[in-house]
């Protein structure tokens, strides 16, 4: 069964977010990384660039798909995970560790995540798919 | 027999020379240093003729090709390509001209790409059409710009996005943003249809076009197409159509009479040209006359009894060096002239018999992604019940072990697990019942012994090769260091 931390918030896209202070950690839930298989290749965008919530700001290519990944939020970049870049199996391994994606500074208060049970009971619906 | 063939470089022995070259017959000189490589030459492969004639020759015997075996791959279009095609394109008069050639010495290859033009237009219910793109892409990359090109000339200078549903094939809006557009992603509906509240939401006046697969890559006909048509020209845009799958169509449906203003044709595909590495290919378009001003060149005209080339007064411009890549031509006519218009009928509805007879054949073990009448195609899913642990990649290598080449795999990827299967015209029902008892009894491993599966292929020269390190840390040239560390790691 896929994991789902309590204490982050989620998207139907699949994304997760921790948020602290005016700053959100994003990355994909083990549930995305699961259905996309082996991460091969992890593009992510330059510090500073601003997003709309529900605008792609990377993709995310396994060796089945190349996948997007939305910002879950409006903001601006302000730093991204390197390491994935070189070694995007750690999305698979460390989703909510060491896979995470980006972080964001955001410019207006998140709104519509889904709470770590709303995320579960929609995944459940998703797998039945 | 299929045992594994060690690449070239390990054959090597040192000091083996392949062949002796002539003395020069000048005296030698060194080289000027700046001349020289500073890189390690060591590892080349050092081997005899017979060793280099014998691996290449092992290798061919290796590939699984038409002529070998059944290869159902969805979207491709893998269909058998008549050997007289070869015939035909051997002929002096096709073989031995040149592309500088005058005109006037070459008038029997003009004619031929003449009439093939005009039949051409005639099957797709277009007006004009231009045999120079060398594949699909570039057929669709000619025809946005054509779109750009028209909207431009008229002043209409707001149009900046291209419509591709999720349904598309994956070239449409890779040649859309290549363009210049936006791509705008339009869902499908519960039919695998384009879903028409979101096209109505997402059409306007920015919209320069909507790129459509028909039947698209869920092997579905579009069963709307005439009323997204008149959306997309209500709203001013104009409707291209990827005749990736004209196959399923032919004598049938003409793309031009259900609202379609461009269309691309793969002769590779529906014409039996060959087909990706023994290509070149030709991906022809085909236009209405309101566009025919705007297609590449040069076109084949009939001019007081002469055949001359033109290239259209505002012409995008070349997409292909010469003239074509005019071997195809003579084997895409030579197809359709064998046939006749009855035949190429009878291929397409072949072509949709065969993907329907494995559909319910197949339909109750591994489900199909949207249950109505498919078109060549068919995509199923390769979620088989009481087999959790088995997935569409174990079903697929499984297959080889049986003989096939796996179909299609994870694509179109709106559809979980698909396994997208095209059995073309060209198989035989014996053929497709060999095909359907595989993929029963595959079904039925998957529940009782699932590890046959997850092993597979274990007849193939290699097992199942490791995708997801050959992506991650590609070694693109024989390394032995590299390859250890890799192994080491």
């Amino acid at each position: 069964m896929s994991n789902v931390p309590s204490d982050l918030l989620y998207t139907k896209e699949h994304e997760w977010v921790r948020i602290d202070g005016n700053t959100a950690t994003v990355g994909i839930s083990h549930f995305a990384q699961s259905q996309l298989g082996d991460v091969v290749f992890v593009e992510l965008p330059d510090v500073g660039k601003t997003f709309e919530t529900g605008e792609s700001f990377g993709t995310v290519e396994s060796v089945k798909a190349v996948s997007e990944i939305y910002a879950p939020l409006s903001g601006s970049v302000v730093e991204i995970n390197n390491e994935v870049i070189d070694a995007p199996e750690l999305v698979n391994e460390d989703p909510y560790g060491d896979g995470w994606l980006a972080k964001f500074e955001f410019s207006s208060e998140p709104s519509g995540l889904l709470s770590a049970a709303d995320y579960e009971q929609f995944i459940k619906e998703e797998a039945d798919k | 027999m299929h045992t594994y063939e060690p690449p070239i470089f390990e054959l090597s022995s040192p000091g083996k020379i392949g062949a002796a070259l002539p003395d020069a017959g000048v005296p030698e000189t060194e080289l000027p240093a700046h001349l020289l490589r500073d890189d390690d030459l060591a590892g080349l492969p050092e081997i005899s003729e017979t060793e280099v004639v014998r691996h290449f020759t092992r290798i061919s015997q290796r590939n699984f090709c038409i002529d070998t075996g059944m290869y159902p791959l969805g979207s491709c279009t893998m269909k058998y390509n008549p050997k007289i095609h070869e015939d035909a394109a051997r002929m002096p008069g096709f073989a031995f001209i040149h592309p500088l050639q005058a005109e006037e010495t070459v008038q029997g290859a003009l004619q031929l790409t003449y009439e093939l033009q005009a039949i051409l237009a005639e099957i797709s219910g277009f007006d004009q059409v231009c045999l120079q793109p060398a594949a699909g892409a570039q057929g669709e990359f000619a025809g946005i710009l054509v779109f750009r090109a028209y909207h431009l000339d008229r002043g209409d200078d707001q149009r900046d996005e291209v419509l591709c549903p999720n349904s598309a094939h994956g070239t449409n809006p890779a040649t859309a943003a290549m363009v210049g557009f936006k791509v705008v992603e339009i869902a499908t509906d519960s039919r695998g249809n384009v879903d028409l509240a979101d096209l109505r939401a997402k059409v306007g006046p920015r919209t320069a076009g909507l790129m459509l697969t028909n039947p698209n890559t869920l092997g579905l006909f579009d069963e709307n197409v005439h009323e997204v048509a008149k959306i997309v020209h209500e709203a001013g845009g104009l409707m291209y159509g990827d005749g990736a799958n004209f196959n399923a169509i032919l004598g049938i449906v003409k793309p031009g009479d259900v609202g379609f203003d461009f269309m691309h044709y793969n002769l590779h595909k529906t014409f039996t040209t060959p087909h990706g590495g023994g290509g070149p290919g030709c991906g022809a378009v085909g236009c209405k006359e309101f566009l025919a001003d705007y297609l590449p060149g040069p076109i084949v005209a009939l001019k007081d009894g002469q055949y001359t080339r033109h290239t259209p007064a505002k012409s995008i411009g070349r997409l292909k060096a010469f003239k074509g890549n005019f071997g195809m031509f003579v084997r895409a006519y030579t197809y359709i002239r064998m046939l006749g218009a009855a035949g190429l009928r009878s291929v397409s509805e072949h072509a949709v018999l065969n993907a329907n007879y494995l559909r319910v054949n197949l339909d109750k073990i591994y489900p199909v992604a949207y249950d109505r009448t498919c078109m060549h195609e068919v995509v199923l899913q390769g979620k088989i019940k009481g087999a959790p642990s088995v997935h569409t990649l174990d079903i697929a290598k499984r297959l080889i072990d049986f003989g096939f080449h796996p179909p299609t795999v994870y694509f179109p990827i709106s559809v979980a697990e698909s396994i997208m299967i095209e059995p073309t015209e060209t198989e035989s029902k014996r053929n497709l019942d060999a095909f359907i008892d595989a993929m029963k009894q595959i079904a039925l491993e998957a529940v009782e012994s699932p590890e046959l599966l997850h092993a597979a292929p274990t007849t193939a020269p290699v097992r199942r090769l490791d995708e997801a390190t050959a992506a991650r840390r590609p070694i693109l040239k024989y390394d032995q260091a590299a390859i250890a560390a890799l192994l080491n790691k």
